[in-house]
């Protein structure tokens, strides 16, 4: 079942109106999917994701054509404040996305907003807390944490609505590798345990796609490219625009071209080690 | 040149940031900072231009203590671009901002325009002459903000974090512009957690954790060693977690694993196979 689905969407911005961003895409993606939208720098992804949950056209304005239905909702037909039940959207910079002076006040934000009762707001903000793993940093305010922790906690503020579409751009880019992976591993962890569709932008390819069940590629304001992570990872194309094919696969590939089958496609370098240490002799 | 004689930094009420640092970096290096977040990259950074001042220590460049000189002084010495450049554009057009800093600096108009039109074309930001920054996206923001910077022509370059949001295609003019500056003399450091990157192309890594800087060396050494980067929240780059886990093996165990090359890596590990 399509829980998005973008019919011949195009679109520019009003302050050059003459470029287009987005050129005629259409695209389907089904509930409790993990996707990975890559592609190169200035492509369109941001601003295609900001189709999907009502910020273009409301708050961007610009030539738009086509249609996105969330659900059964056109975004044009409803403001955006009504989106943000369904998709969450986080950025790379947690700071611009947190205002309140500490996390349980954080995590209240929205939910006041839209007039639920205090006693339903403590109980879903306790909940968060506690998927995000993060109860120890209740009362702090969010400019003392780490970058990571900030990360968590633009997160839960998402999860306090409860969305079942939850995007994100690039949520790793200004962490540590550790704490990148366990980021990662968390949006994972709602991907498989709590159902939600995942949308991630990213072009760090070999920290994503052991989690991604399919990878979605752009070039030049068009989707070239959509599939099952195995199948879309392997296309010579990925190379040829420009993104950063993760090494695992390019010995893959190389070993392919030499005659060896390896049993499946290594995601991880860990993979690729085990059927290496698989193939005969 | 830069040299670094036990420099500490406090931020008030917190705690240090900066512990006994020794370094020295000389001119022509290319050299990247590596370490988790918070352990003290991009303050050594700022120590490095003038804009923190260490309470205790010294910081000299080509021999002459920095002290005595303000940050406009030292920008033209040393260029800064930062992590979220965001915090660096403010301009109503990418050209007007590229000439902001050499406005400032009184060079003629001549200079100025050849200057600009040059740094927009290297960085491939020519045909976004007359855009607003804001409307680009967050890598080509972060073209503009090193744009902007390297229109002073500084000696010495820092780059706050510059792969991120960048694919690899990105990366390459990244690399091939490092390479161009390092013809001419330009001294590079990049702050960076992107461990395949710098692997791949940094010859000189400077590991830091905790205010410290826990290891210096080539990099070929320092990012195959799990115990240093374990230290200070980084993980093995691919081909190391790759080599460790054959090389664990008996049918590997002489694998020797030469990373700078992927197909000198293949043609190694055919002989295995």
């Amino acid at each position: 079942m399509e829980i998005i689905n973008i019919k011949n969407l195009s679109f520019a911005y009003s302050s050059n109106p003459t470029k287009m961003i987005l050129k005629d895409i259409n695209l389907k993606i089904n509930r409790g999917e993990f996707i990975l939208l890559c592609g190169p720098t200035g492509c369109g992804k941001t601003t295609l994701i900001e189709c999907l949950n009502g910020l273009i056209p409301h708050f961007h304005s610009g030539i738009f054509e086509g249609h996105v239905i969330i659900g059964d909702k056109d975004t044009r037909d409803y403001p955006v404040h009504e989106f943000s039940k369904y998709v969450g959207l986080l950025f790379q910079n947690p700071e611009n996305q947190l205002v309140s002076m500490n996390v349980e006040k954080e995590l209240s934000f929205a939910l006041e907003n839209f007039g639920i009762n205090p006693i339903e707001i403590k109980a879903r903000v306790n909940d968060v807390l506690k998927i995000m793993n993060i109860e120890n940093i209740r009362y702090k305010a969010p400019y003392d944490l780490s970058g990571g922790q900030q990360q968590k906690v633009a997160i839960a503020s998402i999860l306090t609505l409860d969305p079942e579409i939850i995007i994100f751009d690039e949520p790793t880019s200004n962490l540590d590798p550790v704490g990148a992976m366990k980021i990662l591993a968390l949006i994972s962890d709602l991907n498989k345990r709590y159902k939600k569709t995942i949308i991630l932008i990213e072009h760090r390819l070999e920290m994503v796609l052991r989690y991604a069940t399919k990878i979605i590629v752009m070039n030049d304001g068009k989707i070239i490219s959509k599939g099952k992570t195995e199948e879309i990872i392997i296309e010579d194309i990925l190379e040829k625009i420009g993104l950063r094919i993760p090494k695992s696969v390019i010995l893959y590939k190389l070993l392919k071209k030499d005659g060896y089958n390896l049993e499946n496609i290594p995601l991880t370098p860990e993979d690729l080690a085990n059927y290496l240490l698989k193939l005969g002799g | 040149m830069i040299e670094i004689y036990d420099v500490s930094f406090y931020y008030p009420n917190k705690n240090i940031a900066l512990k006994n640092i020794n370094l020295r970096i000389n001119s022509k290096e290319f050299v990247g900072i590596l370490g988790e977040n918070g352990a003290g990259k991009t303050t050594l950074a700022k120590c490095m231009n003038g804009l923190l001042r260490p309470q205790s220590g010294k910081i000299l460049i080509d021999g002459e203590d920095i002290s005595k000189y303000s940050v406009a002084q030292l920008s033209k010495k040393i260029g800064f671009v930062f992590q979220n450049s965001d915090h660096q554009i403010f301009a109503q057009s990418v050209e007007e901002e590229v000439k902001f800093g050499l406005k400032n600096f009184n060079f003629t108009k001549e200079e100025i325009h050849k200057r600009t039109e040059e740094i927009l074309k290297n960085l491939n930001l020519f045909q976004y002459r007359n855009t607003i920054p804001f409307d680009l996206s967050g890598g080509e923001k972060k073209r503009v903000a090193l744009a902007s910077v390297l229109c002073l022509n500084p000696d010495i370059l820092i780059l706050d974090e510059p792969t991120i949001g960048q694919d690899s295609q990105q990366k390459k003019y990244l690399i091939n512009l490092i390479d161009d500056l390092r013809d001419q003399g330009k001294t590079i450091i990049i702050i960076t957690h992107d461990i395949e990157f710098a692997s791949e192309y940094i010859p000189r890594i400077i590991v830091m954790g905790n205010g410290r800087i826990i290891a210096d060396g080539p990099s070929n050494i320092i990012t195959n060693n799990e115990f240093i980067l374990e230290r200070t929240n980084l993980i093995l780059p691919q081909l190391s977690v790759l080599t460790k886990i054959l090389k664990s093996s008996d049918k590997f165990k002489d694998f020797n694993g030469d990373q700078t090359d992927i197909l000198n890596y293949y043609n190694e590990l055919r002989r295995y196979i």
